[in-house]
């Protein structure tokens, strides 16, 4: 009862014409950015954040969520109609997707994805507004062990699924680390690796290393080809967006199992929507009743992953919203938009700021409807974004990347950050250290180091309160099993592999 | 020409690595690893320059040890557009106390599609005046953010 109260609050705060009118331009930039292959949620996060410092705080993050799940909504339009995922989450849309388009289905592909979206949407909305208070009600007995060992866990989460290398992962992550720790330190006066400069004494601000490796390093990454990709014919068969009767009765499964898998998936902190996605088209495979069709252009194969990475983002804002605990690239760059607003999520989030939480939780409902009228008859006019030049895009990413680090600051030297970290990102991605752990490393390290000498102090140094308090203990060995994984498959493929040379 | 198997990407980003992991141990060093009140500020940085040692000296080692030199041919012209890029925007940051921001963007621009995507002149004029206008219109005149300004006043 008290959460239907607390949501129709909500509503009345998400209704309000300003938040309505930054709900649908943040929606609306969702998806066209999910379109356009190469410009990722979190690079345009970051480089619109800036702009929102005018916003109220509700209303900006209203706007940015948007952007997070609209491009899930377009991620799935190029995945159908050109075999060339939007975004990695539409990857395994395109198995199916594609292949119901080349049969003169594109329409009804598409009419699947966004109801599917929309009905796993409206899911994970659902999910994060039952779980999030009692999870804030149990995150208010932790004190800094916990803290750190959460923190830990997470980290350790993001590390192990970040990429195939997982050194490569906690070296990324070193980085970010190190990267939060300069400046003036948290509890002396000491200053730490600002190279002699008064700039550095505040530190690194999180926009211009968000901007750098996430924007301008996919721009230089793209920039490497000369010629652009190869625009592919639109298939036809776009007019009748409505599915008939039998796809829609052959995706019911899929629907259910989409929404709770992605819930699932995206509560927990660095499997992300990707994973989702898979994990639901795994599912649906195993218990279909013709797992033999799949790839060939079934309803259900676009049905469950586009459901899977639409809950995904209900799911990964339970632990950002209530434990202040982001668990991908892009939920990081949102909690470094609330601490720029002087926010601070975490489990008295809910009780201190009622209005931005329920706010939020409500104009994703309303977003996600948006999301289905906008993308049922609109998706034509989406599908030509595909045709702006690259020649075109680049030059205004480069422009709003330098106003959005100068609009912070009003600070030339920062914008020369910016040049250092558009470099940064760039190495990073053309030797495959995978970009997410660095900004959770980032975003957290801060927190961690803090949370880590306050645990310390308590105990007049002695390490073992880490372990020697319950939760802590147990997430704290969660997290040095999750890193150990990869030790103990390397050891069973070897002893397999010796053992089958043994005959 | 066979790549010699130590001059691998990973090889080469981790010896960077544990060169900068080395800076970092050597500059915590130099704070109170503790005080009286509890961990120092050199303390978290002691740790975490450690592992970013001992963490990239395995990727350093287990890369360069690897069997496998074929590594994947690196595109060096790719590279090289990526880095030229990269150069022009660092040159276009320069420009901005000089010429202002909006004049430094079209100069960048005009390079970015006549020289990179080697457009018509025509064209590549058009699209630099076109986002220049757009900047100036959104930006300065719309949400009345400060761009930076050259002497020109814009």
């Amino acid at each position: 009862m008290e959460i239907l109260t607390s949501l129709g609050h909500g509503f009345a705060v998400a209704l309000e014409p300003l938040n309505l009118f930054w709900c649908f331009v943040g929606v609306f930039l969702g998806t066209a950015v999910g379109v356009m292959p190469g410009l990722g949620p979190a690079a345009t996060i970051a480089m619109l954040l800036p702009l929102t410092f005018n916003m109220p705080p509700t209303t900006a993050v209203i706007m940015l969520a948007g952007i997070y799940y609209g491009a899930k909504y377009g991620g799935s339009t190029t995945a159908i109609l050109l075999n060339v995922p939007g975004e990695s989450a539409s990857v395994v849309t395109c198995l199916d997707g594609y292949q119901m388009a080349r049969k003169g289905r594109a329409g009804a592909a598409l009419g699947i994805a966004a109801i599917s979206s929309f009905i796993a949407g409206t899911v994970g909305v659902v999910g994060l507004m039952l779980l999030a208070p009692p999870l804030a009600k149990f995150g208010l007995s932790f004190s800094s062990p916990e803290y750190f060992a959460l923190m830990f866990m997470g980290l350790a989460m993001v590390v192990l699924l970040a990429g195939e290398s997982m050194i490569k992962a906690l070296l990324a992550m070193l980085v970010g680390l190190w990267i939060a720790s300069m400046g003036i330190d948290l509890f002396s006066d000491a200053s730490r690796f600002t190279f002699g400069r008064s700039e550095m004494l505040d530190g690194v601000d999180f926009v211009i290393v968000a901007i750098g490796v996430f924007a301008l390093g996919e721009v230089f990454g793209n920039m490497e080809k000369r010629e652009e990709g190869v625009m592919l014919p639109v298939p036809k068969g776009l007019r009748n967006l409505l599915p008939t009767m039998a796809e829609l009765k052959a995706c019911r499964f899929a629907f259910l199992n989409g929404s709770i898998v992605g819930f699932i998936i995206g509560v927990l902190p660095g499997a992300g929507s990707t994973i989702a996605s898979f994990i639901s088209y795994g599912i649906e495979k195993a218990v279909s009743k013709h797992p033999e069709k799949f790839g060939t252009g079934v309803p259900e194969g676009v049905a469950a992953p586009e459901g899977a990475n639409n809950s995904e983002t209900g799911g990964a804002m339970v632990p950002l919203l209530t434990l202040g605990i982001p668990g991908s690239g892009t939920t990081a760059i949102l909690l470094a938009a609330f601490i720029l607003w002087g926010l601070r999520p975490g489990p008295l989030m809910i009780q201190e700021n009622p209005d931005l939480f329920w706010g939020l939780v409500a104009s994703m409902y309303v977003g996600n409807v948006m999301l289905l009228v906008l993308n049922l008859p609109l998706i034509p006019l989406f599908a030509q974004i595909l045709k702006l030049r690259e020649y075109i895009l680049y030059p205004i990413i480069f422009g709003i990347s330098i106003i959005g680090v100068y609009a912070v600051s009003s600070s030339l030297f920062d914008c020369w950050m910016l040049v250092v970290f558009g470099l940064l990102g760039y190495a990073v991605r053309r030797l495959d250290y995978p970009s997410a752990p660095l900004i959770l490393g980032l975003v957290l390290g801060d927190s961690m180091e803090r949370a880590l000498r306050q645990s310390l102090m308590m105990s007049q140094g002695d390490l073992s309160i880490l372990v020697s308090r319950p939760i802590s203990a147990t997430m704290l060995v969660l997290a040095v099993i999750l890193l150990c994984l990869p030790l103990f498959r390397r050891a069973n493929a070897w002893r397999v592999k010796a053992l089958e040379e043994n005959g | 020409m066979t790549q010699s198997k130590w001059i691998k990407g990973d090889v080469v980003s981790g010896a960077v690595l544990a060169a900068l992991g080395a800076y970092i141990v050597s500059q915590a060093w130099r704070w109170d690893y503790s005080t009286a009140e509890g961990p120092g500020p050199g303390f978290f940085p002691m740790w975490y320059g450690l592992a970013m040692v001992v963490l990239s000296l395995i990727l350093v080692l287990r890369s360069g040890l690897s069997a496998n030199t074929a590594e994947k041919v690196v595109d060096w012209t790719g590279i090289g557009r990526a880095l030229i890029v990269w150069a022009a925007f660092a040159v276009c940051v320069a420009l901005i106390k000089p010429l202002g921001f909006l004049l430094a963007l079209a100069l960048l621009t005009l390079f970015v599609v006549a020289v990179m995507y080697g457009q018509p002149l025509k064209v590549a004029l058009a699209v630099a005046v076109g986002n220049t206008v757009g900047f100036y219109l959104v930006f300065g005149l719309a949400l009345q953010l400060s761009l930076p300004a050259g002497p020109l006043g814009f």
